[in-house]
C-alpha cells in the first residue's frame, strides 16, 4: 500500500511540506489539516498591510487552491486535531474522524499568550494572530479612538504604527525597560522608540498593565497604578507553543516538541516543523524560533528527511519587521556579552549592528540596510573572522568587507 | 486584466492574468508558476523572486528603489535588466509583459 503522511497545522510550515514532498517525488497520499477555516496564508502582512487595509484577504494565500488539487493533498480546513495514537499510528479530529498515517508531522504553530488580569475578557480587547483576529478589530481602527497597546514588541509596535497613521491615539505599556527587548539590541529599541514618539505613538515603559475595566466593553486600563481610558486594546505579548498534542501523545517536549536536526521528534514516525518545535541552533542551545524562515526551512528538511533524503537543518535564522518607512532585517541570534559594532548612525534611518562572538559575526541587526543584512548573513553562516574595525567603517563597501 | 508571459529558465512559457495592484510574484505564485520562491511573500526581505525583464518593457516598469536595488546586487547571475518581481505592481501598462527567470532563486 503507498506510504500515507498526514500534516497536523496549514500554516506556513504545513504548506511548504507540501510543496517540497511532492517536488522530492514522494507519490503516497498526503492529507493536510488546520483548524482554522482557512487554507495556509501568510501572517506578516497582517499586523501590516492587511490591517491597514491595503491588502485584500486573497492576497493573504501562499497557495491557489489548485495548488492542492494539483498536489494531490486532501487539504482539511477548521477541524482541529485532538489525540494522537502512536500505537496505531492515527490522529483524531475534533468531528470524529480518525485520520491513519505512515509518517506524521507536527505543524501545529504557536497561539498567542493571553494576559491573565482582571477584565480581560471584556470585548474591545483584541490579539493578533489569524484573519480573524484582524477583521474582528479593524472596524474599530477609526480616527481617534484610543488604542491601549499592551506590550512593545513586534506585534505591537507594527499595530501601533499602523494605527498611527490610521489617525488613532496610541499608547504603548512595555513592562521592561524597552521596546522589541526579546528581539532587539538597546541600540535598534532605542531607535525604534524615538521613530514612534515622532509619530506621535505615547509610551509607559516599565509599566505592566494591573487590570482592564468597563461596563461590557472596554474603557480603562489599569497601568502602573493609574486609569488609562481606552476605546481598544491590542495585547501582544508573545506567543506558546501548540505542544499539547505532542504532550499528550508523550512526545519529548520542553517549551517546544524537541526535535534533532532532521525534524524528527523522539518517535521516528513523528516529524516537526515550525514555531512549535524546540531545536539545537547553530550554536547548540536548545532554541525555538517564531518566524517564517525557521517554519519554511525547518519543513523542508522534515520533508526531505520523511522521503529518506535527510540534510541536517542549520540554516541562519532571519526575520524582518516594517513599521513606517522602515525596514528591519535581522539575521543571527545575538546574545547578551557579544561585541556590539554599530555601522552608520541611526539618526540617518539607516544603520546596522552586528553582534560579533569571537570575532565572528553571530547576527547583524539592518535597518533600512540591505547590503549590511545580505552580507551580514552570509559572514554568518560562512562563520570568518572579520576585524570590527572594517564592519564600523563605511568607506568600505559591504561587498568588501570579507 | 494585464496578460503576464513568465518564462521558465528552460524555456517553458506561462501566460497568466494579473490583477491591477498585484505583483509580478504574486502572479506566479497564485497561478502555480514554478521558477519564483518569494519565501518572505513579497516584503523584499529574501531576493529569491528574482526575473529579468523583456528589454521593450523595461521603460515602462516602477524605478527601483534603494532596498531593491541593494538586494539584488547580491543576487546570483545578475544582469542590467534583473528585478525582484514581488516590487513590480502591476498597472494596465503591463499589458503582455514578458518575464524570464534565472536559474535558480538561492
Amino acid at each position: 500500500m503507498a506510504e500515507r503522511i498526514l500534516i497536523v497545522g496549514a500554516g506556513q510550515a504545513g504548506a511548504q511540506a507540501v510543496a517540497t514532498l511532492r517536488a522530492e517525488g514522494f507519490a503516497g497520499a498526503l492529507v493536510l489539516v488546520g483548524d482554522e477555516p482557512y487554507a495556509p496564508y501568510q501572517r506578516p502582512p497582517l499586523s501590516k498591510a492587511y490591517l491597514q487595509g491595503t491588502f485584500e484577504r486573497e492576497r493573504l494565500f501562499l497557495k491557489p487552491d489548485a495548488f492542492y488539487a494539483e498536489a494531490r493533498c486532501a487539504l482539511i480546513t477548521d477541524v482541529a486535531a485532538t489525540m494522537i495514537d502512536r500505537a496505531k499510528k492515527s490522529v483524531a479530529l475534533a468531528d470524529g474522524r480518525a485520520l491513519s498515517y505512515d509518517k506524521l508531522l507536527l505543524a501545529t504553530g504557536a497561539r498567542v499568550r493571553k494576559i491573565a488580569v482582571a477584565g480581560a475578557d471584556l470585548s474591545g480587547i483584541f490579539y493578533l494572530r489569524g484573519i480573524s483576529d484582524v477583521d474582528a478589530m479593524r472596524a474599530h481602527f477609526v480616527p481617534g479612538a484610543k488604542l491601549a497597546v499592551v506590550g512593545g514588541g513586534y506585534i505591537g509596535l507594527e499595530v501601533a504604527a499602523v494605527a498611527r497613521k490610521a489617525g488613532l491615539d496610541v499608547t504603548v505599556f512595555e513592562a521592561l525597560d524597552r521596546v522589541m527587548a526579546r528581539a532587539v539590541s538597546p541600540v535598534v529599541s532605542a531607535f525604534y522608540e524615538s521613530v514612534h514618539r515622532e509619530a506621535g505613538v505615547k509610551f509607559e515603559m516599565k509599566t505592566g498593565v494591573e487590570a482592564f475595566e468597563g461596563s461590557g466593553k472596554l474603557e480603562v486600563v489599569r497601568a502602573g497604578g493609574k486609569s488609562w481610558p481606552a476605546d481598544i486594546a491590542l495585547v501582544g505579548i508573545g506567543v506558546l507553543p501548540n505542544i499539547e498534542l505532542a504532550k499528550a501523545a508523550g512526545l519529548a517536549c520542553d517549551d517546544g516538541i524537541v526535535v534533532d536536526r532532521h525534524c524528527a521528534t523522539s518517535d521516528p514516525a513523528i516529524f516537526a516543523a515550525g514555531d512549535c518545535t524546540r531545536h539545537h541552533g547553530r550554536d547548540g542551545n536548545l532554541i525555538r524560533l517564531e518566524c517564517v524562515q525557521n517554519a519554511i526551512d525547518q519543513a523542508k528538511h522534515a520533508a526531505l528527511a520523511m522521503v529518506g533524503r535527510p540534510i541536517p537543518y542549520g540554516e541562519v535564522p532571519w526575520f524582518w519587521s516594517d513599521q513606517y518607512d522602515l525596514k528591519l532585517q535581522i539575521a543571527g541570534l545575538a546574545r547578551p556579552g557579544d561585541q556590539i559594532v554599530v555601522r552608520s548612525a541611526p539618526a540617518t534611518r539607516k544603520f546596522a549592528v552586528f553582534h560579533l562572538r569571537e570575532g565572528r559575526v553571530a547576527a547583524v541587526e539592518a535597518v533600512n540596510a540591505a547590503p549590511e543584512y545580505i552580507v551580514g548573513r552570509k559572514l554568518i553562516a560562512d562563520g570568518q573572522r572579520v576585524a570590527p574595525e572594517r564592519l564600523a567603517d563605511q568607506a568600505i563597501p559591504m561587498k568588501n568587507i570579507a | 486584466m494585464p496578460k503576464i508571459k513568465y518564462v521558465e529558465h528552460n524555456g517553458k512559457e506561462h501566460e497568466a492574468e494579473v490583477p491591477v495592484g498585484w505583483s509580478v510574484m504574486e502572479g506566479a505564485v497564485k497561478n502555480l508558476i514554478p521558477g519564483i520562491d518569494a519565501d518572505c511573500g513579497g516584503a523584499c526581505a529574501c531576493a529569491t523572486c528574482h526575473v529579468y525583464v523583456d528589454a521593450a518593457w523595461l521603460a515602462k516598469m516602477p524605478p527601483k528603489q534603494d532596498m531593491e536595488d541593494t538586494m539584488l546586487d547580491f543576487a546570483q547571475e545578475l544582469e542590467p535588466n534583473s528585478r525582484l518581481s514581488c516590487q513590480l505592481k502591476v498597472t494596465p501598462e503591463f499589458e503582455g509583459l514578458v518575464v524570464r527567470m534565472p536559474k535558480s532563486q538561492h
